[in-house]
């Protein structure tokens, strides 16, 4: 089980509606496929530093999760074929990186408390 | 400056003159790796904040020689800083500082 980390992009016109509809679709489709989540973030409306498909901000989410290497390709796959998503990046953390995540999380609990 | 006047002063008496001051001692800061020495082991590419200061006002990464990083750590900047230009967080080119 390889702990990976996806941050992707959702189109800014989209209504809140169909954005928690594209976060819900993946990340049932990564639960289908036997991965585990372990975080979940929004970033919410962000301004690009250039403009992707001429606009200026986007919808940050960001997941991570656990699962098999197969889960990856498929994954990777619904996201190309949404054209709600703007950008996506899939990175496999390894062991510092997870400290690390780790550490990110229990400093922005502290920080919203 | 004022070595220079000292120089040319001390060397009145027949030596030979250079042209330019033998001991030319800009200010040698011992360079070191940031990373190294503050112990982070991981560059986060989502933090663009702090990738910034790793990267000139155009928006391009700075070099080995100018930053010490070591080369290990270099690599992870460089690949770190790569990742935030893709997903729009870094600019690829732009003069973010002026």
């Amino acid at each position: 089980m390889n702990h990976y980390e996806t941050v992707f992009i959702l189109n800014p016109v989209l209504s809140d509606v169909q954005i928690e509809e594209t976060v819900k679709k993946f990340e049932d489709f990564l639960i289908n496929n036997g991965a585990k989540m372990v975080a979940k973030e929004n970033w919410g409306l962000k301004k690009l530093a250039y403009p992707i498909q001429n606009k200026k901000s986007g919808f940050y989410h960001l997941f991570e999760f656990t699962s098999t290497g197969e889960v990856v390709m498929p994954y990777e796959q619904e996201f190309r074929r949404d054209e709600r998503v703007m950008r996506f990046l899939t990175v496999k953390l390894d062991k510092h990186a997870i400290a690390w995540a780790e550490k990110r999380r229990t400093r922005n609990k502290t920080a919203k408390a | 400056m004022a070595t220079l006047q000292q120089q040319a002063k001390g060397k009145k008496d027949g030596e030979i003159r250079y042209l330019t001051p033998l001991n030319i001692e800009t200010n040698t800061k011992k360079k070191y790796c940031r990373f190294k020495k503050s112990g982070i082991k991981y560059v986060d590419y989502k933090d663009a904040d702090f990738l910034m200061k790793l990267v000139n006002e155009q928006g391009k990464l700075l070099p080995r020689r100018l930053t010490g990083t070591s080369l290990k750590y270099q690599r992870k900047v460089a690949q770190a800083v790569k990742r935030a230009r893709h997903l729009a967080l870094m600019p690829y080119v732009g003069d973010l500082l002026k």
